[in-house]
């Protein structure tokens, strides 16, 4: 797939910035909009970008993973992440928190991980589907 | 003495450990696991013969209302130690038997796990239990049936033992869960105990009825026999083990386990008398149709379930001891002379039994195992079947008049028995020998020791009646009577009206087997039997069902996608409105107020979905489809969904870039190959969904709003999940499970997606 100049260069603008927005996103998900899920599609649109421009195996190669593996890690850490409940706070998925002070009180929760691995999930999932499809060749 | 659970803890460690251990010692190795049970089985003994039980718990899972656990009884015992013995005898025996075959850890791996389901089958007190080990008995066999897969009449076979034991274990669990009901808890002994609570059940009859048809599925009674023979198609190992000895006999133990339950129920000491003396006379006329060593001893299998079964319907409590001594007798000389069987076929290369003769000569260890087990099958003096024999004799006599036809055709079947058993001893080893396509010889040690013990057995058994009697039948039937007994065996019973009849059985039995060469040529010349038997049912059946599932697919998975949205668009709307005209009609919201400026969002909507609608190319198409997802994205951020919105916007651009990528491996300008009357039908189906939908949403919305849930997740979101956005917070904590739910099908569709577009992936 050869893209015009213009994408080309604006290419890497294009993958960087979706990707920290789509961390910001995540991150900010508990209290604000956004989350996992959304996160996700926004990481997803800038690898898209960066496929468009360079095409798939330049994305593959910064993928550096299989775009399936990430969609199993993502599975794994969101199912893993209920499992500390299990060592006495309650039943399965039932989130702990923390609230270290270190300077101002941080809330850590068991859900950002959950919420990480949604993330993950997401990603893989369009990653597969866009590279799948643009490497096919006869539809 | 070790818990029964241990039973199925070795099974299971052994099962496991055959597939890793040297191929050369895995048959030994079998043996030794079934030994070890067989030892502690062993350890049952003395308390068991004192009228004891050992108890265990095992798999109790009380959410689910399954009380689990194990129970080793007399009728246990008997089945542990038949199966544990003779299992180990026929490891041995495979050992030489299947030497150099490649596959031989393969058939060594599934005899221990069908082994194992066994010993949890007959150990369990428990119905869900006992279930799933009786399942699993029917999956190992079909291993061990099919063991020969390139052979398509081996794989026939296989899959007729599957069916039709599968199907009676449908019915077998459609007759327990009612029973289970009835008696609220899962557990045998509990069920057994609340009798008058099972038996008032309204559905006890059925529930019972399907009891039996799920055990005559799996015992081979009339007129679900005839994949018995055809199992013949297994190894011979494996036939010796599951169709004489152990697996055939799970609906007969079953049958067993229930009488105490239904022992007064006329209609169950009539089904059971009927279809079992129906049976044993089919299985003894087909016996006579056969010539294949093993498919004549499928046949006499045939019949000795169906008199087993027999007599535990004519219920007195002589007939429950003759049924338990029968049983063992049976697996004695049953088992050796499969063995036999196999030893000829393998050491001759034939195995019809009219074109061998005079084997003694060559093998007479084999014949001295053969002729052994062959007396005891003929219930000759001083031989344990003898003494089954007279039982059985006896108990149908006690019954009185009623019984001339059950003692007619009891005699006709013990008659039959005694010729077949003279052709598997007289006729194959004594006469003028034949020639054979290989030299005959006796086989290696290792295949003997199992046919010479278990003929053995049936000889001492005979001498010692007492010991059997004491230590195994009683306790055996008292577990199958639900109260003790004592049904003193002995050899010999006087001068009677029972001896008269075994002499004139032997009699009998000599001359039908004179007649044996000009008999079965005529009894395999009724074609009619063929057409008309269960077996040619049981084909139509099953050519009718394939045809019928390939009507099905042609045309339901008929490959076009067009034809796929059309069907899943029309089910949608037929099931909606057929929903709202049930449930009372359709309902209308109150009046909105039309000037709120976003109504012009709804505009474009539809100016999108017409110009979809109406779009030439597949790329307009898709374009004009972006035009609504962004209508309906900005129309959730001005009625105050972010989190919604954000999700929808971030979809729609992936969406226009996804069917982008693959619009541009198709002509772009590709037009609408549909013709005038295609696309008024297509118009049709989206109108009618359309209005579905509609009309849905209309009712939801003049339906008046419950706030309690909403209310709920805003006040608990972050007092009690730390979060204030709600909608993630949902996502993350309280519905956290929904949520993985979710991902975890996202994640496999793109496997899938992976896999179909392989090439892709493999970069």
């Amino acid at each position: 797939m050869s893209a015009s100049l213009i994408l080309r260069v604006s290419a890497p603008m294009l993958l960087w910035l979706p990707l920290a927005a789509s961390l910001y996103v995540l991150l900010r998900g508990h209290n604000e909009p956004g989350g996992g899920f959304i996160g996700g599609l926004l990481a997803g649109v800038g690898l898209i970008f960066h496929a468009i421009a360079f095409g798939a195996a330049p994305t593959r190669k910064l993928l550096r993973l299989a775009p399936t593996s990430y969609c199993a890690i993502g599975v794994l850490l969101a199912a893993a992440s209920g499992i500390p409940a299990l060592f006495g706070a309650g039943p399965y998925l039932t989130h702990l928190w923390w609230f270290p002070d270190v300077g101002i009180v941080l809330p850590l929760g068991t859900t950002i991980l959950f919420d990480a691995g949604v993330y993950i999930t997401v990603v893989g999932t369009v990653a597969t589907l866009f590279l799948s499809l643009m490497e096919e060749e006869t539809l | 003495m070790f818990s029964p659970v241990w039973f199925i803890l070795i099974g299971t460690a052994a099962t496991l450990a055959a597939t890793r251990i040297p191929r050369a010692v895995v048959a030994p190795f079998g043996a030794a696991s079934a030994l070890a049970l067989f030892a502690m089985a062993l350890g049952y003994v003395g308390t068991i013969g004192d009228g004891g039980a050992i108890t265990a718990p095992f798999w109790s899972v009380p959410s689910l209302g399954i009380a689990g656990g194990l129970r080793v009884d007399g009728l246990s015992l008997v089945f542990l130690l038949l199966i544990a013995g003779i299992g180990a005898l026929i490891f041995i025996y495979a050992h030489a038997y299947l030497a150099g075959d490649p596959r031989l850890r393969r058939l060594v791996v599934v005899l221990i796990l069908f082994m194992t389901a066994m010993v949890g089958a007959v150990t369990a007190d428990d119905i869900v239990v006992l279930f799933v080990f009786w399942e699993l008995t029917s999956l190992a066999s079909f291993f061990l049936v099919g063991y020969d897969h390139e052979n398509p009449a081996a794989r026939r076979a296989a899959l007729q033992a599957l069916l039709v034991t599968g199907a009676g274990g449908l019915a077998l669990l459609g007759g327990l869960i009612p029973i289970a009901l009835a008696a609220e808890t899962t557990s045998l002994s509990g069920i057994l105990a609340a009798r008058e609570a099972v038996l008032a059940h309204p559905a006890a009859i059925p529930a019972m009825l399907l009891v039996i048809a799920g055990c005559f599925a799996k015992s081979a009674q009339v007129p679900l026999h005839f994949w018995l023979p055809n199992a013949m198609a297994a190894p011979t190992p494996v036939s010796a083990y599951l169709h004489s000895a152990t697996m055939v006999k799970l609906g007969v133990y079953l049958l067993a386990r229930f009488n105490p339950l239904y022992q007064d129920e006329a209609l169950w000491q009539s089904i059971l008398a009927g279809f079992g003396i129906a049976t044993a006379a089919t299985g003894m006329a087909m016996a006579f149709r056969e010539t294949d060593l093993k498919r004549v001893l499928a046949q006499t299998t045939v019949a000795a379930l169906g008199t087993l079964v027999m007599l535990i319907g004519i219920a007195p409590d002589l007939s429950i001891a003759a049924a338990v001594t029968f049983l063992i007798v049976h697996a004695f000389y049953k088992a050796a002379l499969f063995m036999v069987a196999g030893i000829v076929d393998h050491e001759t290369g034939l195995r019809d039994a009219s074109a061998l003769r005079g084997l003694a000569r060559a093998m007479p260890l084999t014949a001295l195992a053969a002729t052994l087990a062959a007396f005891s099958m003929s219930g000759l003096p001083p031989f344990v079947g003898f003494v089954a024999k007279e039982l059985i004799y006896e108990a149908k006599l006690d019954l009185g008049p009623g019984s001339v036809a059950l003692l007619g055709l009891g005699f006709f079947v013990n008659a039959a028995t005694v010729a077949i058993a003279a052709i598997m001893s007289y006729r194959l080893f004594f006469g003028a020998p034949t020639p054979t396509p290989n030299k005959p010889h006796d086989p290696p040690a290792a295949m003997l020791v199992g046919p010479i013990i278990l003929a053995v057995l049936g000889l001492i058994a005979g001498l010692l009646p007492a010991l059997l009697g004491g230590a195994f039948v009683e306790p055996a039937a008292a577990a199958i009577l639900g109260r003790p007994i004592a049904v003193p065996l002995k050899l010999w019973h006087g001068f009677n009206t029972v001896l008269l009849l075994s002499a004139a059985t032997i009699v009998v039995g000599v001359a039908l087997y004179l007649a044996w060469g000009r008999l079965v040529p005529r009894f395999k010349a009724l074609r009619v039997v063929d057409r008309f038997a269960p077996a040619a049912a049981y084909e139509r059946g099953l050519a009718a069902l394939i045809a019928l599932a390939e009507t099905c697919t042609r045309n339901i998975q008929h490959g076009s996608l067009r034809g796929y949205l059309r069907t899943m668009f029309l089910v949608l709307a037929v099931a909606t409105l057929a929903t709202l005209i049930l449930r009372g009609g359709a309902a209308w919201p109150a009046a909105n107020d039309l000037t709120d400026p976003r109504l012009l969002l709804f505009a474009a909507m539809l100016i999108g979905a017409a110009a979809t609608a109406m779009a030439r190319t597949a790329i307009a198409a898709v374009l004009a489809l972006g035009l609504v997802g962004f209508s309906i994205a900005l129309i959730f951020l001005t009625f105050g969904a972010p989190d919604v919105a954000f999700t929808q916007f971030s979809v729609e651009t992936l969406m226009v870039a996804i069917l982008a990528a693959a619009l541009l491996r198709l002509p772009l300008r590709r037009t609408d190959t549909r013709t005038a009357r295609e696309k008024l039908g297509d118009a049709g189906v989206a109108l009618i969904a359309g209005i579905a939908v509609a009309l849905v949403l209309a009712s939801v919305l003049a339906t008046p709003f419950d706030p309690r849930l909403s209310l709920w997740f805003g006040e608990n979101s972050a007092a009690a999940a730390n979060g204030r956005n709600v909608v993630n917070v949902i996502l993350v904590d309280f519905r956290a499970l929904d949520t993985l739910g979710e991902i975890t099908v996202l994640a496999i569709a793109a496997f899938a997606v992976a896999a179909l577009l392989r090439k892709g992936a493999a970069k």
